[in-house]
């Protein structure tokens, strides 16, 4: 099985690079209409485990453990076959 | 005092804490981040600064569950003494020996210069060297210094007297212009609940020589010597 997930800042941690890139869209690149924008991070990865509830365990712990910092992030994850 | 300096893969400001401990007549260990045992009778354990596996994922994120990590939590735990510095800030955070986290600097700008700092509590071995409120001045260089915690941590490190030091500036006066990185209540470093643990963004260690700018960093590390 494929895995995704998709780690993204927490509403109110500051996201400079997503500041950068919207800065860059509206005003150099010309789309005004753009605004929001956040950046996050995906991870792929392979995972020899079919059971949804062993993958989700095995993803929460990788996930407390070393990918996401609790503090700013949050996650999701999607299963791609 | 009997130190050990941790390396890790990306670590460069290891020899520059290793020369301040040879400065202070520290005895020096130089530990690989594999190790597994760190002798029981070490007095100060020192993480370094650097950009341990390239500050991948997070800054620190890596480093902090290095194998050598297990045994410097089991050694902070007894009361020996860890400092971390910069990169060495940002693993204790990530490995919550100490709390909140480093994040992009808010100007997103890598800032490399000497700054201000006020010593807010010098009720520590890391600061017993300085008097309250002294105004000094040490080096930084770094992306991601920018301390965010939320508001119950914050409220804690103040109310415990947990701030070591504070960006300030000349004057020794608390100002946006002089929170360079964008720390909440402009945290330069911060103890644990013990204060055997002070992690700092700015670089004592390159501060020990009048010579290359300033030796306001001495004093953190002869503090550290027994007494």
């Amino acid at each position: 099985m494929k895995l995704r997930i998709l780690i993204s800042l927490k509403k109110a941690v500051l996201d400079t690079q997503g500041k950068a890139i919207e800065s860059v869209l509206q005003k150099n690149l010309g789309f005004p209409q753009i605004s929001q924008v956040r950046q996050g991070k995906v991870v792929e990865m392979e995972i020899a485990e079919s059971d949804p509830a062993k993958i989700k365990k095995i993803v929460d712990e990788i996930c407390d453990k070393l990918l996401v910092n609790k503090i700013i992030e949050d996650y999701e994850y999607e299963v791609i076959q | 005092m009997k130190s050990a300096v941790i390396t890790f893969p990306g670590s460069n400001c290891d020899r520059d804490a290793v020369d301040a401990l040879q400065k202070i007549g520290a005895k020096i260990q130089k530990i690989w981040h594999q190790e597994t045992k760190l002798d029981d009778d070490l007095d100060l354990i020192v993480i370094p600064g650097g950009f341990s596996y390239g500050d991948y994922l997070r800054s620190g994120a890596m480093a902090a569950i290095s194998p050598v990590m297990q045994e410097v939590k089991r050694l902070a735990a007894k009361g020996v003494k860890v400092l971390g510095i910069c990169n060495g800030f940002q693993i204790l955070t990530e490995s919550g020996l100490l709390p909140g986290v480093l994040t992009r600097n808010a100007k997103m700008k890598f800032i490399c210069r000497a700054m201000n700092l006020r010593v807010e509590n010098t009720g520590s071995a890391f600061t017993r060297g300085y008097k309250k409120h002294q105004i000094i001045r040490v080096p930084m260089a770094h992306m991601d210094g920018n301390y965010f915690a939320d508001a119950a941590t914050l409220k804690k490190l103040e109310d415990q007297d947990l701030i070591a030091f504070r960006y300030v500036d000349e004057n020794g006066n608390l100002s946006d212009a002089a929170n360079a990185n964008g720390s909440l209540l402009s945290i330069a470093g911060i103890f644990n609940e013990q204060k055997n643990v002070l992690g700092m963004m700015p670089h004592p260690e390159r501060a020990i020589d009048v010579n290359a700018g300033s030796d306001d960093g001495l004093a953190l590390f002869s503090g550290l010597m027994d007494r």
